[in-house]
């Protein structure tokens, strides 16, 4: 057999879902039988037959990218609950098995490929939708690029109405419609809290979630995923403020930003030079502004 | 004969692998360590706190990378993205070399994430020492392969394992990172001699050594990396470095990862072996 078309035989089978009972399947990806699909290309030995030996490859490759996926959606897990959880995962990654060579970006169409399958959302599909943004827009904030900050006294140096300033890679802008920035952040303590308790104490905590969950209420929110000292952290934001800062992000200027953020907004016009005084403080001392490069692309 | 053009012609001791459950012990305690081997791959990204402990621990320590999905003996193409960020890290680190298994994982642009072994065979051989020039003239660094634990084998395999090996590393003129462990555990569930593994290959090629520990179950063993080094190994390793002289050495303990001195005070144990070396060699 040709190296190609053996990795290729080889790859079928150990990327073949698992049973139920996590072993590998008796059919082979060819239909036939998987002992002689087996037999074909691997030699058994004295403790292991060729069923066998393949076996090890096919359940660590599960075991490795379910494990991986579950430890970026803990959120969504919770929302679906631990046994759709597991269903929904394995048919992701049959349909979109890993093209990367780092397992950070195995969930990267999670959302796209929820929103073409909604029968694997769950009975909310749109807070499956949310959580899932906010998940993966976590990853995102964690390891994204940063450029040298603008300083506070950079921009107040700068002004014109035409004066642009970028935003930082790294932070992402999202607008949810429920408030799962709370329903994470609960899930991931309690996930700490889990490591440290007894087994009877965490299903209470388990069925305190699912209740939790169950009773979560539409809200819509605007949401900054960003970094402080390299640590992720969440930031509500007024929907004047998100729509300020979504414009900078597609390139608008500064005035024109701003401009557009009021077009249709509740606060009183006397009221909003000092909300957008306040807001520039807070987010140049985040370091969330840097000079605009007309080359960079947010992944 | 340790510092060779394969590993930079560098006398690095003893090191251990930088895992997240220690960086906190490192950056504070500033424990002398001769070395860390990093997981390329867990640092080539765009920016945050994998990067930023990066740099700090570059500050102090010396560094060697070593990747896990290079897949040499793959028969698709080389992956033009992770070539390109894997330069990037290089020339951050300055890594004096860098390894990677002799193995395949990915076909048709789909990733196992698994070491899966190769069918020794010419051809193979002769797609992956290509590979590993490509890889070697693109980074501009020596490289070293790592020969990984198995599971299975083919009936397409037209040599042994260590000719396989020594028929790549002669193609490609790269260096050998020599995993007494992984020797141990694919000598075990193929039934055959470790020695003779660690007797056929070419001393002057290998620019460092792995030790590790294993599971063990009814009917195989499993290279899990979650034990201390069992004697049999440390055996092994005995033997590796009478060839191959004070090599660089690393221990890998990647899953239940004990507290950073549990993890150091196993490598240290090396040094046993490596003084009784340099004594046999003075004499």
């Amino acid at each position: 057999m040709k190296l190609m078309q053996l990795q290729r035989t080889m790859a079928r089978a150990v990327m073949q879902p698992l049973t139920s009972s996590e072993r590998m399947q008796r059919r082979a990806p060819d239909g036939g039988p998987m002992k002689r699909y087996a037999s074909r290309f691997i030699k058994p030995n004295d403790r292991l037959t060729s069923f066998e030996r393949l076996e090890i490859y096919n359940r660590q490759y599960w075991f490795r990218v379910l494990a991986a996926l579950g430890e970026d959606f803990p959120g969504l897990r919770v929302v679906l609950g631990q046994r759709r959880f597991d269903a929904m995962a394995q048919a992701y990654l049959i349909a979109n098995p890993s093209r990367s060579f780092t397992l950070r970006n195995l969930g990267s169409s999670m959302e796209s490929w929820l929103r073409k399958n909604p029968k694997w959302a769950g009975t909310n599909q749109n807070l499956a939708l949310d959580i899932v943004r906010l998940e993966w827009a976590d990853i995102e904030a964690f390891d994204g690029m940063a450029e040298p900050a603008l300083r506070p006294e950079d921009l107040s140096r700068a002004s014109g109405p035409g004066l642009k300033v970028s935003l930082q890679p790294y932070v992402r802008l999202l607008s949810f419609r429920y408030p799962v920035d709370d329903l994470l952040l609960e899930v991931r303590k309690e996930d700490d809290d889990t490591d440290i308790a007894s087994n009877t104490f965490a299903e209470h905590r388990k069925r305190k979630r699912v209740r939790a969950v169950a009773k979560l209420k539409p809200a819509p929110i605007f949401l900054a995923v960003h970094r402080i000292d390299y640590s992720v952290y969440f930031r509500r934001l007024d929907q004047e403020e998100f729509a300020i800062l979504t414009a900078l992000r597609q390139g608008k200027t500064l005035s024109a930003a701003v401009v557009s953020a009021f077009r249709k907004s509740t606060v009183a016009p006397e009221e909003r030079p000092a909300k957008v005084q306040t807001w520039f403080q807070t987010w140049s001392t985040l370091g969330w502004f840097c000079r605009p490069e007309k080359k960079r692309t947010v992944r | 004969m340790s510092a060779n053009r394969f590993n930079g012609f560098t006398d690095y001791g003893i090191g251990i692998g930088l895992r997240a459950p220690h960086y906190d012990h490192i950056l504070t305690r500033k424990p002398v360590v001769d070395w860390f081997e990093i997981i390329s791959e867990n640092f080539m990204i765009d920016g945050g706190r994998p990067l930023h402990i990066l740099d700090q621990i570059l500050e102090q320590y010396k560094l060697v990378q070593h990747g896990v999905s290079m897949y040499f003996g793959s028969a698709e193409k080389l992956n033009r993205e992770h070539l390109r960020r894997l330069k990037a890290l290089v020339q951050r680190t300055k890594t004096p070399w860098l390894s990677d298994h002799l193995c395949w994982g990915s076909v048709d642009g789909r990733y196992t994430h698994d070491l899966l072994p190769m069918p020794y065979t010419f051809e193979a051989a002769r797609i992956t020492a290509q590979k590993v020039r490509e890889v070697q003239d693109f980074l501009e660094i020596p490289i070293a392969v790592e020969n990984v634990s198995s599971y299975a084998e083919y009936h397409d395999s037209e040599m042994t394992e260590w000719e396989f090996l020594n028929e790549v590393v002669e193609r490609a003129d790269c260096g050998i990172l020599l995993d007494v462990n992984n020797i141990y555990v694919s000598s075990q569930n193929h039934s055959f001699n470790p020695f003779d593994y660690v007797n056929s290959v070419p001393a002057h090629r290998v620019a460092q050594i792995h030790i590790a520990g294993h599971s063990k179950y009814r009917k195989y063993i499993l290279d899990t990396h979650d034990h201390p080094v069992i004697d049999p190994v440390w055996k092994l390793y005995e033997r590796a470095i009478q060839r191959a002289g004070h090599t660089a050495t690393l221990l890998e303990w990647d899953d239940s990862i004990p507290s950073f001195q549990e993890v150091h005070d196993e490598a240290l144990k090396a040094n046993k072996f490596l003084r009784a070396t340099a004594l046999a060699e003075a004499v």
